[in-house]
């Protein structure tokens, strides 16, 4: 059994919460005193039934103005496979929350309601998870209900949103007509719609094929502690403690340390009292090289044969996330993997209009803002480019006055 | 070449809190394990020695002793310290009684379940921790399901749900001001049942009180609780001899016990897949109001 991770995006009005709370609900995902909880709780459909949004609000200040404002986490298993929900609010102001629920996520479900069609947020949430790179969407076009299960509306619907797909640059879109509140094709497929052969949201959920970058060419672990325990039995130990970010090691490959450019040979992996062979994308492990060279935290182990860009000078996508706007005077912190270093923006190219997708030109970036950046940064970085490789291209900036992290980078390429 | 994802669940799981383990080990200084006996921090060991040996553990373990803990994990606790060889610190609740810090509850559902708030962040400021590991869930209610697993803590303690830091693919920012501390949480990720799962294929020894068991009990508040000198009795309570275990070891003054005749872990596995309770619905320190995990966490609790 696997585990498939995604974000739902979409508003309160699109009926994003009650979507997820049918899921669970549906799926008998649902614990004898959460229901409890759940059926006495004051808040209701207007017909009277359970309001199953109740199921994904979690903090006190959003149950008083009834939005999410935060990105919720929520956890639900069937026979095939394992889900892990976020949560994220899709107003425009919580922008940052839904690129950070995106930033983990390996499917984004994106809500479009059927009486409204794709709008501006549809444009935006798009944009958003094109940006985050994720593989797989899913529309699912809510409220069908409302339009009395109308074929038509639903074509009409989905022929906007192709055109915006091929806009933004998603490429593996599936689309299912739902109601969320009625719970049309969430779990069972829906007999108000036998014009609709597809099949149910939960059905595809748990059968969509998860890819992982597991190619020897994009072999990436960076080394985040060095195991030396310095005992007399163990005294020449020296093991290079890390997760494998993506791509595959063997024993024996050729590695290389980055950014100092030292080689060596990987001798052994282990994992506790386990050796294995070979160190999959996703796998912390020990690894030991035939030579004894200088790696610290921070450094990045990759296949010799195929390197990354090494670089100071960085074009990167940036949705900034603080309040206080960025300030290109200002040195920031950069987080790579487990590298951290200092930098400044040295150029800002322009911004996107996240409603309308068109640049502007203005170098102020504030709350919620995305657009281009080159960074200049005090160490080098050993980076892909994150739409190839997003293990290895994301990266976030620390502002160090505050320490909160002020900003998202998707890494692209070297500078001019 | 992309190639269908050839991690099982609880292998992902576990290499995400391994990673998780020496993102703390890299970032902090005076980093702290919180081990409170029960199986999810059990689960915290396993993960560090699977994250840290043949080395040391970059980090002591510090329990918060109640003095109204199950015997069984006090003894569990100490036999697994020999075995490890590591540091444990125990900060005490009858010591910040003794000290006139905390004033012990009184009346029938008394209960040291608050005030172990105090000793942690007393034990903290003593040992100068930066970040606690704790065994935390996000499945286990709902505040939890919004904290991130780098929590940044001011110097009260609190958790400010409303200024979390984004938190971006597993890229973790631990920095901090003086004074101010970050919880960690591992297991973030993972449901009751994954624990168990985990436990079962690394076939990991819990304390004995897990496994049903017979034991005096009397009912309270619609309730199984272990009937002991630590909790406030009168005439109307009435002890009973039942099989029962727990699923959660906290404070025997606030964790209830379930009718059980699960012997064995996989018994276990199986009467929790089909449960109809969610785990915390046996601890009644959350039933106080509807946003009693929310309102401890602001005021420090783990």
């Amino acid at each position: 059994m696997d585990i498939l991770k995604f974000i739902t995006a979409g508003s309160v009005d699109d009926g994003k919460s009650t979507l997820i709370g049918r899921l669970l609900y549906d799926s008998d995902s649902i614990l004898a005193d959460q229901l409890e909880a759940l059926h006495s709780s004051n808040r209701k459909n207007d017909d009277g039934s359970i309001d199953l949004a109740i199921l994904t609000d979690g903090l006190k200040a959003e149950r008083e103005q009834g939005i999410t404002i935060d990105v919720a986490y929520k956890y639900f298993q069937t026979d095939k496979r394992k889900f892990i929900i976020a949560d994220t609010p899709g107003h425009i102001q919580y922008t940052r929350n839904m690129v950070t629920g995106a930033s983990n996520a390996n499917l984004a479900i994106i809500l479009v309601d059927a009486r409204k069609g794709v709008i501006e947020q549809t444009i935006r949430h798009s944009f958003l998870v094109a940006l985050l790179g994720i593989q797989q969407v899913v529309v699912c076009i809510n409220k069908m209900d409302m339009v009395d299960y109308s074929e038509e509306v639903y074509k009409s619907i989905l022929k906007d949103y192709n055109a915006l797909a091929a806009k933004v640059g998603l490429k593996n879109v599936h689309a299912i007509p739902v109601s969320a509140l009625k719970g049309d094709n969430i779990v069972n497929t829906s007999a108000n719609m036998d014009w609709y052969k597809g099949e149910s949201l939960l059905h595809f959920l748990e059968t969509v094929e998860i890819t992982i970058d597991a190619s020897t060419e994009h072999a990436r672990l960076p080394v985040q502690w060095v195991i030396r325990p310095q005992t007399e039995e163990l005294h020449d130990y020296r093991g290079y403690a890390g997760r494998v970010s993506s791509g595959s090691f063997k024993v024996n490959d050729k590695v290389t340390v980055l950014p100092s450019g030292f080689t060596s040979t990987i001798t052994k992996i282990e994992l506790l009292d386990k050796e294995p062979e070979e160190a999959l994308a996703g796998m912390s492990v020990t690894v030991h090289l035939k030579d004894e060279i200088d790696i610290s935290r921070g450094d990045l182990l990759v296949n010799s044969s195929y390197q990354p860009e090494v670089s100071q000078l960085i074009e990167a996508d940036l949705c900034w996330m603080d309040t206080r706007a960025l300030d290109t005077t200002h040195t920031y912190f950069i987080q790579h993997n487990s590298k951290v270093t200092r930098c400044k923006i040295q150029e800002t190219l322009y911004k996107v209009n996240i409603n309308t997708l068109e640049k502007e030109y203005n170098e102020d970036f504030k709350l919620n803002d995305i657009g281009r950046i080159i960074i200049k940064t005090a160490d080098p970085l050993a980076f892909d480019r994150y739409q190839d490789n997003k293990a290895n291209g994301g990266a976030i900036l620390i502002d160090s006055r505050t320490n909160v992290t002020v900003g998202a980078l998707m890494l692209r390429n070297v500078a001019d | 070449m992309s190639k269908h994802n050839q991690l099982d669940y609880l292998d992902e799981l576990e290499a995400e809190a391994i990673h998780i383990l020496r993102e703390v080990a890299g970032q902090f200084e005076r980093p702290a394990l919180l081990f409170s006996g029960g199986k999810d921090s059990i689960t915290l060991v396993r993960l560090a020695e699977k994250a840290f040996r043949p080395g040391k553990f970059p980090f002591p373990l510090v329990h918060i002793d109640t003095g109204h803990n199950f015997i069984e994990t006090i003894e569990y606790r100490d036999a697994m310290v020999k075995r490890l060889g590591e540091k444990l610190i125990v900060g005490s609740v009858q010591d910040s009684i003794d000290q006139g810090k905390v004033v012990e509850q009184k009346g029938k559902n008394a209960s040291r379940n608050a005030l172990q708030t105090v000793t942690l962040l007393d034990t903290i400021a003593e040992h100068k921790f930066d970040a606690c590991i704790g065994g935390a869930r996000r499945d286990e209610e709902k505040a939890r399901a919004k904290e991130r697993i780098f929590s940044v803590r001011d110097e009260f303690g609190q958790w400010d749900p409303k200024r979390q830091r984004p938190e971006l693919w597993n890229i973790y920012n631990g920095k901090i001001h003086k004074g101010e501390n970050v919880r960690v949480f591992p297991i973030s990720n993972w449901t009751e049942l994954d624990v168990w799962n985990y436990i079962r294929r690394e076939k990991i020894d819990l304390p004995t009180i897990y496994f049903a068991h017979e034991r005096d009990t009397i009912v309270r508040n619609g309730q199984l609780m272990a009937a002991s000198p630590v909790l406030n009795m009168d005439e109307d309570d009435v002890i009973e001899r039942r099989t029962v275990r727990f699923r959660t070891v906290g404070d025997m003054t606030c964790t209830a016990a379930v009718a059980s005749d699960a012997f064995l872990i996989d018994d276990i596995i199986n009467e929790i897949s089909e449960s109809k309770i969610s785990e915390r619905g046996a601890r009644m320190d959350d039933k106080v109001s509807e946003a009693a995990m929310e309102d401890r966490k602001k005021g420090g609790y783990f």
